[in-house]
Protein backbone atom coordinates (compact mmCIF):
# COMPACT_ATOMS: atom_id res chain seq x y z
CA UNK A 1 0.00 0.00 0.00
CA UNK A 2 1.39 3.39 -1.01
CA UNK A 3 -0.14 6.67 0.16
CA UNK A 4 0.98 9.88 -1.53
CA UNK A 5 -0.03 13.45 -0.71
CA UNK A 6 0.14 15.97 -3.57
CA UNK A 7 0.48 19.75 -3.36
CA UNK A 8 -0.64 21.87 -6.34
CA UNK A 9 -0.59 25.66 -6.64
CA UNK A 10 0.99 26.62 -9.96
CA UNK A 11 -1.81 29.01 -10.93
CA UNK A 12 -4.77 30.41 -9.04
CA UNK A 13 -5.93 27.12 -7.52
CA UNK A 14 -4.41 25.74 -4.33
CA UNK A 15 -5.22 22.07 -3.97
CA UNK A 16 -3.94 19.23 -1.82
CA UNK A 17 -4.94 15.64 -2.47
CA UNK A 18 -4.22 12.21 -1.06
CA UNK A 19 -4.14 9.03 -3.12
CA UNK A 20 -3.79 5.47 -1.89
CA UNK A 21 -3.10 2.95 -4.66
CA UNK A 22 -5.38 4.58 -7.21
CA UNK A 23 -8.05 5.65 -4.75
CA UNK A 24 -8.65 9.36 -4.20
CA UNK A 25 -9.03 9.72 -0.43
CA UNK A 26 -9.38 13.50 -0.38
CA UNK A 27 -8.97 16.41 -2.80
CA UNK A 28 -9.86 19.80 -1.27
CA UNK A 29 -9.13 22.99 -3.21
CA UNK A 30 -9.45 26.78 -3.03
CA UNK A 31 -9.53 29.16 -6.00
CA UNK A 32 -8.25 32.73 -6.02
CA UNK A 33 -10.93 34.66 -7.90
CA UNK A 34 -10.30 38.23 -8.99
CA UNK A 35 -12.93 40.87 -9.78
CA UNK A 36 -14.27 41.04 -13.37
CA UNK A 37 -11.80 42.63 -15.74
CA UNK A 38 -8.76 41.55 -13.73
CA UNK A 39 -6.43 38.63 -14.07
CA UNK A 40 -4.49 37.06 -11.21
CA UNK A 41 -1.00 38.41 -10.52
CA UNK A 42 1.78 36.21 -9.10
CA UNK A 43 2.29 38.02 -5.78
CA UNK A 44 -1.43 38.23 -5.00
CA UNK A 45 -1.89 34.60 -5.96
CA UNK A 46 0.99 33.54 -3.72
CA UNK A 47 -0.53 35.56 -0.89
CA UNK A 48 -3.83 33.77 -1.39
CA UNK A 49 -2.16 30.37 -1.36
CA UNK A 50 -0.19 31.23 1.79
CA UNK A 51 -3.42 32.22 3.50
CA UNK A 52 -5.21 28.96 2.72
CA UNK A 53 -2.65 26.22 2.29
CA UNK A 54 -2.50 25.03 5.88
CA UNK A 55 -6.30 24.95 6.14
CA UNK A 56 -6.49 22.91 2.94
CA UNK A 57 -3.75 20.61 4.23
CA UNK A 58 -5.73 19.97 7.40
CA UNK A 59 -8.86 19.28 5.34
CA UNK A 60 -6.98 16.85 3.13
CA UNK A 61 -5.76 14.81 6.09
CA UNK A 62 -9.08 14.94 7.95
CA UNK A 63 -11.22 14.03 4.93
CA UNK A 64 -8.89 11.12 4.21
CA UNK A 65 -8.97 10.11 7.86
CA UNK A 66 -5.19 9.92 7.92
CA UNK A 67 -2.32 11.13 10.07
CA UNK A 68 1.05 12.34 8.74
CA UNK A 69 2.58 9.01 9.76
CA UNK A 70 0.31 7.24 7.25
CA UNK A 71 1.78 9.18 4.31
CA UNK A 72 4.56 7.49 2.33
CA UNK A 73 5.60 10.34 0.06
CA UNK A 74 5.12 14.08 -0.35
CA UNK A 75 4.65 15.18 -3.97
CA UNK A 76 4.52 18.79 -5.09
CA UNK A 77 4.36 20.70 -8.36
CA UNK A 78 7.89 21.44 -9.51
CA UNK A 79 6.57 23.35 -12.53
CA UNK A 80 5.60 24.73 -14.94
CA UNK A 81 3.61 27.67 -13.66
CA UNK A 82 3.83 31.02 -11.94
CA UNK A 83 6.96 31.56 -9.87
CA UNK A 84 5.69 33.01 -6.59
CA UNK A 85 2.77 30.59 -6.07
CA UNK A 86 4.99 27.61 -6.98
CA UNK A 87 7.55 28.70 -4.40
CA UNK A 88 4.92 29.10 -1.71
CA UNK A 89 3.59 25.60 -2.19
CA UNK A 90 7.02 24.00 -2.59
CA UNK A 91 8.12 25.57 0.68
CA UNK A 92 5.24 23.98 2.57
CA UNK A 93 5.79 20.63 0.86
CA UNK A 94 9.49 20.66 1.75
CA UNK A 95 8.70 21.59 5.33
CA UNK A 96 6.12 18.88 5.93
CA UNK A 97 8.31 16.31 4.20
CA UNK A 98 11.10 17.10 6.64
CA UNK A 99 8.77 17.36 9.64
CA UNK A 100 7.17 14.04 8.87
CA UNK A 101 10.40 12.40 7.70
CA UNK A 102 8.99 11.46 4.29
CA UNK A 103 10.62 11.48 0.82
CA UNK A 104 9.84 14.37 -1.55
CA UNK A 105 8.87 14.19 -5.21
CA UNK A 106 8.84 17.11 -7.63
CA UNK A 107 6.15 16.52 -10.24
CA UNK A 108 5.56 18.03 -13.68
CA UNK A 109 2.13 19.70 -13.62
CA UNK A 110 1.20 18.58 -17.14
CA UNK A 111 2.05 14.99 -16.33
CA UNK A 112 -0.11 15.30 -13.22
CA UNK A 113 -3.06 16.07 -15.48
CA UNK A 114 -2.27 13.16 -17.78
CA UNK A 115 -1.81 10.58 -15.04
CA UNK A 116 -5.00 11.68 -13.28
CA UNK A 117 -6.89 11.46 -16.54
CA UNK A 118 -5.55 7.95 -17.16
CA UNK A 119 -6.44 6.87 -13.63
CA UNK A 120 -9.99 8.20 -13.61
CA UNK A 121 -10.97 7.24 -17.15
CA UNK A 122 -8.87 4.07 -17.43
CA UNK A 123 -7.94 5.11 -20.96
CA UNK A 124 -5.26 2.76 -22.22
CA UNK A 125 -2.98 4.76 -24.50
CA UNK A 126 -4.88 7.84 -25.62
CA UNK A 127 -3.93 10.86 -27.62
CA UNK A 128 -4.10 13.54 -24.92
CA UNK A 129 -5.42 17.03 -25.48
CA UNK A 130 -4.18 19.14 -22.59
CA UNK A 131 -5.93 22.49 -22.56
CA UNK A 132 -5.91 25.03 -19.77
CA UNK A 133 -5.25 28.67 -19.03
CA UNK A 134 -1.54 28.11 -19.30
CA UNK A 135 -1.08 25.18 -21.64
CA UNK A 136 -2.34 23.84 -24.92
CA UNK A 137 -0.67 20.66 -26.08
CA UNK A 138 -1.49 17.48 -27.95
CA UNK A 139 0.50 14.71 -26.34
CA UNK A 140 1.09 11.07 -27.12
CA UNK A 141 3.18 8.58 -25.19
CA UNK A 142 6.10 7.02 -26.98
CA UNK A 143 9.26 5.36 -25.72
CA UNK A 144 9.31 6.64 -22.16
CA UNK A 145 8.30 10.21 -22.95
CA UNK A 146 5.08 12.10 -23.22
CA UNK A 147 5.86 13.62 -26.59
CA UNK A 148 4.31 16.88 -27.66
CA UNK A 149 2.86 16.38 -31.13
CA UNK A 150 1.17 19.73 -31.43
CA UNK A 151 0.87 22.83 -29.31
CA UNK A 152 0.11 26.49 -29.36
CA UNK A 153 2.89 28.59 -30.83
CA UNK A 154 1.81 31.59 -28.78
CA UNK A 155 -0.85 31.68 -26.02
CA UNK A 156 -2.89 28.88 -24.47
CA UNK A 157 -6.53 28.48 -25.46
CA UNK A 158 -7.66 29.10 -21.86
CA UNK A 159 -5.56 32.23 -21.79
CA UNK A 160 -7.31 33.45 -24.94
CA UNK A 161 -10.71 32.85 -23.34
CA UNK A 162 -9.71 34.36 -19.98
CA UNK A 163 -8.25 37.49 -21.55
CA UNK A 164 -11.30 38.08 -23.70
CA UNK A 165 -13.49 37.58 -20.63
CA UNK A 166 -11.49 40.35 -18.95
CA UNK A 167 -11.96 42.70 -21.88
CA UNK A 168 -15.74 42.34 -21.77
CA UNK A 169 -15.74 42.17 -17.97
CA UNK A 170 -17.29 38.74 -17.49
CA UNK A 171 -17.22 37.45 -13.91
CA UNK A 172 -14.28 35.22 -12.95
CA UNK A 173 -16.48 33.29 -10.52
CA UNK A 174 -16.22 30.29 -10.61
CA UNK A 175 -13.99 30.75 -13.65
CA UNK A 176 -14.13 33.01 -16.73
CA UNK A 177 -14.21 30.00 -19.04
CA UNK A 178 -17.27 28.57 -17.33
CA UNK A 179 -19.16 31.83 -17.68
CA UNK A 180 -18.21 32.14 -21.34
CA UNK A 181 -19.57 28.64 -21.88
CA UNK A 182 -22.90 29.49 -20.24
CA UNK A 183 -23.29 32.70 -22.23
CA UNK A 184 -22.32 31.05 -25.51
CA UNK A 185 -25.05 28.46 -24.97
CA UNK A 186 -27.62 31.20 -25.34
CA UNK A 187 -26.34 32.16 -28.78
CA UNK A 188 -27.29 30.87 -32.18
CA UNK A 189 -25.64 33.23 -34.64
CA UNK A 190 -22.13 32.61 -35.89
CA UNK A 191 -19.62 35.04 -37.36
CA UNK A 192 -16.37 34.08 -39.10
CA UNK A 193 -13.21 34.58 -37.05
CA UNK A 194 -9.55 33.95 -37.94
CA UNK A 195 -8.74 30.24 -37.94
CA UNK A 196 -5.06 29.40 -37.54
CA UNK A 197 -3.81 25.86 -37.68
CA UNK A 198 -0.18 25.36 -38.76
CA UNK A 199 0.40 21.66 -39.28
CA UNK A 200 -0.05 20.14 -35.85
CA UNK A 201 0.28 23.49 -34.11
CA UNK A 202 -2.22 26.26 -33.44
CA UNK A 203 -2.01 29.99 -32.86
CA UNK A 204 -4.46 32.00 -30.78
CA UNK A 205 -3.02 35.50 -30.48
CA UNK A 206 -4.44 36.52 -33.85
CA UNK A 207 -8.00 35.56 -33.06
CA UNK A 208 -7.71 37.25 -29.65
CA UNK A 209 -6.59 40.56 -31.18
CA UNK A 210 -9.35 40.26 -33.76
CA UNK A 211 -12.17 39.81 -31.26
CA UNK A 212 -10.80 42.41 -28.87
CA UNK A 213 -11.04 44.94 -31.68
CA UNK A 214 -14.54 43.80 -32.68
CA UNK A 215 -15.70 43.95 -29.06
CA UNK A 216 -14.35 47.50 -28.69
CA UNK A 217 -16.05 48.57 -31.91
CA UNK A 218 -19.33 47.36 -30.43
CA UNK A 219 -20.14 45.78 -33.77
CA UNK A 220 -22.73 43.50 -32.22
CA UNK A 221 -25.35 44.49 -29.71
CA UNK A 222 -24.49 41.59 -27.42
CA UNK A 223 -21.24 39.76 -26.95
CA UNK A 224 -22.97 36.42 -27.19
CA UNK A 225 -22.43 36.15 -30.93
CA UNK A 226 -18.69 36.74 -30.42
CA UNK A 227 -18.52 34.24 -27.55
CA UNK A 228 -20.29 31.53 -29.49
CA UNK A 229 -18.17 32.13 -32.58
CA UNK A 230 -15.03 32.22 -30.45
CA UNK A 231 -15.76 28.87 -28.83
CA UNK A 232 -16.72 27.26 -32.14
CA UNK A 233 -13.53 28.47 -33.80
CA UNK A 234 -11.12 27.75 -30.94
CA UNK A 235 -12.54 24.32 -30.28
CA UNK A 236 -12.63 23.40 -33.96
CA UNK A 237 -8.92 24.17 -34.12
CA UNK A 238 -8.28 21.97 -31.08
CA UNK A 239 -10.34 19.09 -32.44
CA UNK A 240 -8.53 19.38 -35.75
CA UNK A 241 -5.02 19.13 -34.33
CA UNK A 242 -6.11 16.29 -32.07
CA UNK A 243 -7.52 14.45 -35.07
CA UNK A 244 -4.30 14.98 -36.98
CA UNK A 245 -2.26 13.51 -34.14
CA UNK A 246 -4.61 10.54 -33.95
CA UNK A 247 -4.34 9.92 -37.66
CA UNK A 248 -0.56 10.20 -37.47
CA UNK A 249 -0.23 7.82 -34.51
CA UNK A 250 -3.05 5.48 -35.49
CA UNK A 251 -4.69 6.09 -32.12
CA UNK A 252 -8.30 5.21 -31.28
CA UNK A 253 -8.60 7.01 -27.97
CA UNK A 254 -8.73 10.66 -26.96
CA UNK A 255 -8.32 11.99 -23.43
CA UNK A 256 -9.05 15.64 -22.66
CA UNK A 257 -7.39 17.09 -19.55
CA UNK A 258 -6.90 20.58 -18.14
CA UNK A 259 -9.38 23.25 -17.04
CA UNK A 260 -10.71 23.96 -20.54
CA UNK A 261 -11.54 20.25 -20.72
CA UNK A 262 -14.53 20.95 -18.46
CA UNK A 263 -16.22 22.72 -21.34
CA UNK A 264 -19.11 20.56 -22.49
CA UNK A 265 -19.19 22.05 -25.98
CA UNK A 266 -15.53 21.04 -26.47
CA UNK A 267 -16.33 17.55 -25.19
CA UNK A 268 -19.34 17.41 -27.51
CA UNK A 269 -17.32 18.42 -30.57
CA UNK A 270 -14.52 16.01 -29.76
CA UNK A 271 -17.13 13.31 -29.24
CA UNK A 272 -18.56 13.88 -32.73
CA UNK A 273 -15.09 13.68 -34.28
CA UNK A 274 -14.32 10.49 -32.36
CA UNK A 275 -17.60 8.86 -33.37
CA UNK A 276 -16.90 9.56 -37.03
CA UNK A 277 -13.53 7.82 -36.71
CA UNK A 278 -14.75 5.01 -34.50
CA UNK A 279 -12.59 6.27 -31.66
CA UNK A 280 -13.39 6.64 -27.98
CA UNK A 281 -13.46 9.87 -26.02
CA UNK A 282 -12.43 10.10 -22.38
CA UNK A 283 -12.93 13.15 -20.23
CA UNK A 284 -13.14 13.93 -16.53
CA UNK A 285 -15.31 16.33 -14.56
CA UNK A 286 -14.34 19.61 -12.89
CA UNK A 287 -12.92 17.85 -9.83
CA UNK A 288 -10.06 16.51 -11.91
CA UNK A 289 -9.99 18.67 -15.05
CA UNK A 290 -9.23 21.76 -13.07
CA UNK A 291 -5.88 21.91 -11.25
CA UNK A 292 -6.05 19.79 -8.09
CA UNK A 293 -3.74 18.19 -5.54
CA UNK A 294 -4.74 14.59 -6.20
CA UNK A 295 -3.37 14.72 -9.74
CA UNK A 296 0.04 15.63 -8.36
CA UNK A 297 -0.31 12.83 -5.83
CA UNK A 298 -1.17 10.37 -8.59
CA UNK A 299 1.78 11.30 -10.77
CA UNK A 300 3.90 11.24 -7.62
CA UNK A 301 2.56 7.76 -6.81
CA UNK A 302 3.65 6.48 -10.23
CA UNK A 303 7.06 8.11 -9.98
CA UNK A 304 7.64 6.96 -6.38
CA UNK A 305 6.73 3.38 -7.15
CA UNK A 306 9.13 3.33 -10.08
CA UNK A 307 11.90 4.36 -7.69
CA UNK A 308 12.14 8.12 -8.15
CA UNK A 309 12.77 10.56 -5.33
CA UNK A 310 13.64 14.27 -5.27
CA UNK A 311 16.50 15.20 -2.95
CA UNK A 312 16.06 18.35 -0.92
CA UNK A 313 18.71 20.23 -2.87
CA UNK A 314 16.88 19.39 -6.10
CA UNK A 315 13.47 20.39 -4.82
CA UNK A 316 13.43 23.79 -6.53
CA UNK A 317 10.64 25.00 -8.75
CA UNK A 318 10.73 26.17 -12.34
CA UNK A 319 8.36 28.27 -14.40
CA UNK A 320 9.23 26.45 -17.62
CA UNK A 321 9.09 22.69 -17.61
CA UNK A 322 8.34 20.89 -20.86
CA UNK A 323 6.18 17.79 -20.69
CA UNK A 324 8.70 15.86 -22.76
CA UNK A 325 11.57 16.64 -20.37
CA UNK A 326 10.42 13.98 -17.92
CA UNK A 327 11.51 10.39 -18.31
CA UNK A 328 8.35 8.31 -17.85
CA UNK A 329 9.95 5.49 -15.93
CA UNK A 330 6.65 3.95 -14.88
CA UNK A 331 5.53 2.94 -18.38
CA UNK A 332 7.31 0.90 -21.04
CA UNK B 1 -24.72 24.24 -61.06
CA UNK B 2 -27.50 21.85 -62.08
CA UNK B 3 -28.93 19.59 -59.42
CA UNK B 4 -28.23 16.37 -61.39
CA UNK B 5 -24.49 17.07 -61.47
CA UNK B 6 -24.25 16.98 -57.67
CA UNK B 7 -24.89 13.25 -57.63
CA UNK B 8 -22.26 12.24 -60.20
CA UNK B 9 -19.20 12.27 -57.94
CA UNK B 10 -20.84 10.72 -54.85
CA UNK B 11 -22.17 7.94 -57.06
CA UNK B 12 -18.75 7.45 -58.57
CA UNK B 13 -17.26 7.18 -55.09
CA UNK B 14 -19.76 4.54 -54.07
CA UNK B 15 -18.01 2.17 -56.49
CA UNK B 16 -14.54 3.26 -55.41
CA UNK B 17 -12.30 1.56 -52.87
CA UNK B 18 -11.95 3.50 -49.59
CA UNK B 19 -8.26 3.51 -48.70
CA UNK B 20 -8.28 5.49 -45.51
CA UNK B 21 -9.93 8.17 -43.51
CA UNK B 22 -7.31 10.73 -42.64
CA UNK B 23 -7.84 13.72 -40.42
CA UNK B 24 -8.76 15.94 -43.36
CA UNK B 25 -10.47 13.71 -45.86
CA UNK B 26 -11.45 10.29 -47.06
CA UNK B 27 -9.12 8.88 -49.65
CA UNK B 28 -10.41 6.51 -52.32
CA UNK B 29 -8.78 4.56 -55.10
CA UNK B 30 -10.57 4.32 -58.43
CA UNK B 31 -10.04 4.44 -62.14
CA UNK B 32 -10.74 7.72 -63.87
CA UNK B 33 -10.29 8.28 -67.59
CA UNK B 34 -8.46 4.97 -67.71
CA UNK B 35 -5.85 5.96 -65.12
CA UNK B 36 -5.28 4.81 -61.54
CA UNK B 37 -6.67 7.68 -59.49
CA UNK B 38 -6.78 8.78 -55.89
CA UNK B 39 -9.88 10.75 -54.95
CA UNK B 40 -9.53 12.98 -51.95
CA UNK B 41 -12.93 13.82 -50.52
CA UNK B 42 -13.15 16.51 -47.90
CA UNK B 43 -16.34 15.43 -46.23
CA UNK B 44 -18.27 17.77 -43.93
CA UNK B 45 -16.96 17.77 -40.39
CA UNK B 46 -20.04 17.57 -38.26
CA UNK B 47 -18.28 18.83 -35.16
CA UNK B 48 -17.78 22.22 -36.80
CA UNK B 49 -20.37 24.97 -37.15
CA UNK B 50 -21.74 24.53 -40.71
CA UNK B 51 -20.72 28.02 -41.88
CA UNK B 52 -17.17 27.51 -40.58
CA UNK B 53 -17.02 24.04 -42.10
CA UNK B 54 -18.05 25.17 -45.58
CA UNK B 55 -15.61 28.12 -45.61
CA UNK B 56 -12.71 26.05 -44.34
CA UNK B 57 -13.34 23.06 -46.58
CA UNK B 58 -13.69 25.15 -49.70
CA UNK B 59 -10.59 27.20 -48.90
CA UNK B 60 -8.49 24.12 -48.25
CA UNK B 61 -9.61 22.45 -51.49
CA UNK B 62 -8.70 25.50 -53.54
CA UNK B 63 -5.37 26.04 -51.78
CA UNK B 64 -4.39 22.42 -52.18
CA UNK B 65 -4.96 22.35 -55.90
CA UNK B 66 -3.26 25.69 -56.42
CA UNK B 67 -0.16 24.60 -54.47
CA UNK B 68 0.14 21.28 -56.31
CA UNK B 69 -0.05 22.98 -59.69
CA UNK B 70 2.50 25.56 -58.68
CA UNK B 71 4.90 22.86 -57.51
CA UNK B 72 4.50 20.83 -60.66
CA UNK B 73 5.12 23.86 -62.84
CA UNK B 74 8.41 24.34 -60.98
CA UNK B 75 9.46 20.74 -61.56
CA UNK B 76 8.75 19.41 -58.06
CA UNK B 77 7.14 15.99 -58.01
CA UNK B 78 3.54 16.09 -56.89
CA UNK B 79 0.52 14.15 -58.12
CA UNK B 80 -1.14 15.28 -61.34
CA UNK B 81 -4.52 16.90 -60.74
CA UNK B 82 -7.06 15.28 -63.07
CA UNK B 83 -10.30 16.90 -61.88
CA UNK B 84 -11.82 18.94 -59.06
CA UNK B 85 -15.44 19.04 -57.95
CA UNK B 86 -16.03 22.13 -55.84
CA UNK B 87 -19.51 21.22 -54.65
CA UNK B 88 -18.54 18.05 -52.89
CA UNK B 89 -14.91 19.14 -52.41
CA UNK B 90 -13.33 16.22 -54.21
CA UNK B 91 -9.93 16.28 -55.84
CA UNK B 92 -9.09 13.59 -58.38
CA UNK B 93 -5.33 12.99 -58.32
CA UNK B 94 -2.82 10.74 -60.01
CA UNK B 95 -2.20 7.62 -57.93
CA UNK B 96 1.50 7.21 -57.20
CA UNK B 97 1.49 3.47 -57.78
CA UNK B 98 3.82 1.26 -55.76
CA UNK B 99 5.01 4.05 -53.51
CA UNK B 100 5.83 3.99 -49.81
CA UNK B 101 5.95 6.84 -47.36
CA UNK B 102 9.23 8.33 -46.19
CA UNK B 103 7.98 7.53 -42.72
CA UNK B 104 7.87 3.80 -43.45
CA UNK B 105 11.21 4.03 -45.26
CA UNK B 106 12.92 5.57 -42.22
CA UNK B 107 11.30 3.10 -39.85
CA UNK B 108 12.37 0.09 -41.90
CA UNK B 109 15.84 1.50 -42.54
CA UNK B 110 16.29 1.95 -38.79
CA UNK B 111 15.33 -1.70 -38.26
CA UNK B 112 17.71 -3.12 -40.85
CA UNK B 113 21.48 -3.11 -40.47
CA UNK B 114 22.73 -2.86 -44.03
CA UNK B 115 23.84 0.65 -45.11
CA UNK B 116 21.38 2.16 -42.65
CA UNK B 117 23.38 5.36 -42.16
CA UNK B 118 24.07 5.87 -45.83
CA UNK B 119 20.46 5.33 -46.86
CA UNK B 120 19.09 7.74 -44.29
CA UNK B 121 21.71 10.40 -44.98
CA UNK B 122 20.97 10.26 -48.69
CA UNK B 123 17.24 10.54 -47.99
CA UNK B 124 17.73 13.56 -45.72
CA UNK B 125 19.83 15.20 -48.39
CA UNK B 126 17.14 14.72 -51.02
CA UNK B 127 14.31 15.92 -48.79
CA UNK B 128 16.30 19.08 -48.03
CA UNK B 129 16.77 19.69 -51.73
CA UNK B 130 13.11 19.25 -52.62
CA UNK B 131 11.93 21.48 -49.79
CA UNK B 132 14.41 24.16 -50.79
CA UNK B 133 13.05 24.10 -54.32
CA UNK B 134 9.46 24.30 -53.02
CA UNK B 135 10.20 27.23 -50.73
CA UNK B 136 12.08 29.03 -53.48
CA UNK B 137 8.76 28.80 -55.37
CA UNK B 138 7.15 30.45 -52.32
CA UNK B 139 4.94 27.42 -51.70
CA UNK B 140 4.38 26.74 -48.02
CA UNK B 141 3.30 23.12 -47.59
CA UNK B 142 1.79 23.73 -44.15
CA UNK B 143 1.73 20.12 -43.04
CA UNK B 144 5.15 18.67 -43.63
CA UNK B 145 5.43 15.23 -42.09
CA UNK B 146 7.18 12.08 -43.17
CA UNK B 147 3.78 10.61 -43.98
CA UNK B 148 3.27 13.34 -46.58
CA UNK B 149 6.35 12.44 -48.62
CA UNK B 150 6.31 9.43 -50.91
CA UNK B 151 9.05 7.49 -52.62
CA UNK B 152 7.96 6.33 -56.07
CA UNK B 153 10.11 3.52 -57.47
CA UNK B 154 11.71 4.45 -60.75
CA UNK B 155 10.75 2.26 -63.75
CA UNK B 156 14.41 2.04 -64.83
CA UNK B 157 15.44 0.87 -61.37
CA UNK B 158 17.41 3.99 -60.44
CA UNK B 159 16.86 6.17 -57.38
CA UNK B 160 13.20 6.50 -56.45
CA UNK B 161 11.33 9.73 -57.04
CA UNK B 162 10.52 11.87 -53.98
CA UNK B 163 6.90 12.99 -54.29
CA UNK B 164 5.21 15.53 -52.03
CA UNK B 165 1.54 15.03 -51.24
CA UNK B 166 -1.21 16.39 -49.03
CA UNK B 167 -1.10 20.09 -49.71
CA UNK B 168 -4.31 20.65 -47.76
CA UNK B 169 -2.88 23.31 -45.48
CA UNK B 170 -0.68 24.95 -48.07
CA UNK B 171 -0.56 28.56 -49.19
CA UNK B 172 1.65 30.93 -51.16
CA UNK B 173 4.03 33.15 -49.20
CA UNK B 174 7.44 34.71 -49.68
CA UNK B 175 7.94 35.42 -45.98
CA UNK B 176 10.93 33.72 -44.30
CA UNK B 177 8.73 33.47 -41.19
CA UNK B 178 6.24 31.21 -42.98
CA UNK B 179 8.99 29.06 -44.47
CA UNK B 180 10.68 28.84 -41.09
CA UNK B 181 7.43 27.71 -39.49
CA UNK B 182 7.00 25.18 -42.33
CA UNK B 183 10.37 23.65 -41.45
CA UNK B 184 9.53 23.84 -37.75
CA UNK B 185 6.37 21.84 -38.35
CA UNK B 186 8.47 19.21 -40.15
CA UNK B 187 11.08 19.19 -37.42
CA UNK B 188 8.50 18.57 -34.73
CA UNK B 189 6.73 15.88 -36.72
CA UNK B 190 10.05 14.30 -37.65
CA UNK B 191 11.49 14.15 -34.15
CA UNK B 192 8.29 12.99 -32.50
CA UNK B 193 7.67 10.23 -35.05
CA UNK B 194 11.27 9.11 -35.37
CA UNK B 195 12.95 9.46 -31.96
CA UNK B 196 16.72 10.01 -31.85
CA UNK B 197 17.02 11.41 -35.37
CA UNK B 198 18.23 14.89 -34.46
CA UNK B 199 21.43 14.44 -36.48
CA UNK B 200 19.50 13.24 -39.49
CA UNK B 201 17.32 16.31 -39.42
CA UNK B 202 20.41 18.52 -39.19
CA UNK B 203 21.61 16.88 -42.39
CA UNK B 204 18.27 17.72 -43.96
CA UNK B 205 18.66 21.36 -42.99
CA UNK B 206 22.21 21.48 -44.27
CA UNK B 207 21.04 20.18 -47.61
CA UNK B 208 18.21 22.74 -47.60
CA UNK B 209 20.67 25.55 -46.91
CA UNK B 210 22.94 24.42 -49.72
CA UNK B 211 20.14 24.10 -52.26
CA UNK B 212 18.02 27.16 -51.51
CA UNK B 213 18.81 30.63 -52.74
CA UNK B 214 17.00 32.34 -49.89
CA UNK B 215 17.81 30.01 -47.02
CA UNK B 216 19.72 32.14 -44.49
CA UNK B 217 16.71 34.28 -43.54
CA UNK B 218 14.57 31.16 -43.32
CA UNK B 219 16.96 29.28 -41.03
CA UNK B 220 17.27 32.37 -38.85
CA UNK B 221 13.48 32.43 -38.50
CA UNK B 222 13.46 28.71 -37.77
CA UNK B 223 15.84 29.30 -34.84
CA UNK B 224 13.57 32.06 -33.55
CA UNK B 225 10.45 29.93 -33.81
CA UNK B 226 12.18 27.07 -31.97
CA UNK B 227 12.98 29.42 -29.10
CA UNK B 228 9.42 30.69 -28.97
CA UNK B 229 8.18 27.26 -27.99
CA UNK B 230 10.77 27.04 -25.21
CA UNK B 231 10.24 30.50 -23.78
CA UNK B 232 6.52 30.38 -23.52
CA UNK B 233 5.05 30.79 -20.04
CA UNK B 234 3.18 27.68 -19.01
CA UNK B 235 0.82 28.73 -16.25
CA UNK B 236 -2.26 26.82 -15.23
Amino acid sequence: MTVVIGFEGSANKIGIGIIRDGEVLSNPRRTYITPPGQGFLPSDTARHHRAFILTVLKEALEQAGLKPADIDCVAYTKGPGMGAPLVTVALVARTVAQLWGKPLLGVNHCIGHIEMGRLITKANNPTVLYVSGGNTQVIAYSERRYRIFGETIDIAVGNCLDRFARVIKISNDPSPGYNIEQMAKKGSQYVELPYTVKGMDVSFSGILSYIEVRAAQRRFHTFIILLLSLQETLFSMLVEITERAMAHCGSQEVLIVGGVGCNLRLQEMMGVMCKERGAKLFATDERFCIDNGAMIAQAGWEMFRSGQVTELEDSWITQRYRTDEVEVTWRD
Amino acid sequence: MARENNMAVPEFLREAELLKQGAEARVYRAEFLGRPTIVKERFPKRYRHPALDEKLTHRRTVQEVRAILRCRRAGISAPVVYFVDYTCHCIFLEEIVGSSTVRDYIASAQQSDSCKELKLQRLAERVGQVLAKMHDEDVIHGDLTTSNMLLRPSPEGGESDLVLIDFGLSYISALPEDKGVDLYVLEKAFLSTHPNTEELFEKLLKSYKASSKKSSAVIKKLDEVRLRGRKRSMVG
